[in-house]
């Protein structure tokens, strides 16, 4: 019954989400239309972060404890997490075009950054492939998802300490935002969160499912 | 409406990889549950 009301909760934001982002938020000025995708690019950037916050908390009380259920919430969240940075890769990329005209900028730290954080997590994967057992292989990986989180400072702190072409982080600041613009973007956030939470609920318990599968198969 | 189509783009590739990884986690999920069919039919064949 939970879960039908999360994703309740879920369908209905997400709808409010897109009706703001579509048709009640007013058009930015100097960037136009194109703008709107912040409403997407900034929910995917922050998911990012907090997937792989999860990701670093779940393999140090792995590494401690050595129970598999933080293993495998890291590794759920990692995968997740992995999605959400691709999508905020692609989606700051078109929104780049048309503002930058460029489709990438190496000069700018944000972009540069969250690319390094992309393929920090996937060594976190390519880590457990090759491992020979498991148990090892989640050890590792989890080496990997402390030490990873390195990048995280570095992707949050980019824009302020070298801007590049990358705006400063203006939209916290009140004056910054119209309240409007500023009601649709926590709108997003919260919406995109859910969402979040949803597929990390479904794939932690697909993964519960996966592993008593393969103790039952090795007897 | 200038530069609509990258709001559109934008939005069609964050639903597409969205729902595409939906369909992956249930195809998991569709693979699992033949496991578990072909493990409790192992487990009759032992007990019969």
């Amino acid at each position: 019954m939970k879960r039908y009301l999360l994703l309740a909760l879920s369908f209905t934001l997400m709808v409010v989400s897109l009706y703001f982002v579509f048709v009640w938020v007013p058009t930015e000025r100097m960037m136009g239309i194109v703008q709107r995708i912040f409403y997407l690019m900034v929910p995917t950037g922050w998911l990012t972060l907090l997937s792989f916050l999860i990701v670093f908390i779940g393999s140090i009380l792995y590494l401690v404890k050595r129970e598999e259920k933080w293993d495998i919430l890291a590794y759920c969240s990692g995968e997740i997490g992995l999605v959400f940075t691709t999508l905020a890769l692609i989606t700051g990329s078109i929104w780049a075009k048309p503002i930058w005209g460029v489709w990438w900028d190496w000069g700018t730290p944000r972009l540069t950054s969250t690319l390094v954080l992309w393929f920090i997590y996937l060594a976190y994967f390519l880590v457990r492939s090759f491992a020979s057992e498991p148990s090892r292989g989640a050890r590792f990986a989890a080496v990997v998802g402390i030490v990873g989180f390195v990048d995280i400072p570095i992707v949050i702190l980019s824009t302020t300490l070298w801007q590049g072409m990358h705006p400063p982080p203006l939209i916290f600041q009140e004056a910054g935002l119209d309240p409007r613009m500023m009601l649709t973007l926590q709108v997003s956030l919260i919406a995109y969160t859910v969402l979040f939470v949803i597929l990390l609920i479904a794939r932690v318990l697909l993964k519960n499912s996966e592993v008593d599968i393969r103790y039952l198969k090795e007897g | 409406m200038e530069n609509a189509g990258f709001l559109l783009a934008a939005f069609s590739i964050v639903w597409a990889v969205l729902f595409g990884y939906v369909l992956v986690l249930l195809n998991k999920q569709k693979k699992l549950q033949q496991e578990i069919v072909s493990l409790k039919e192992a487990l009759k064949e032992k007990k019969g």
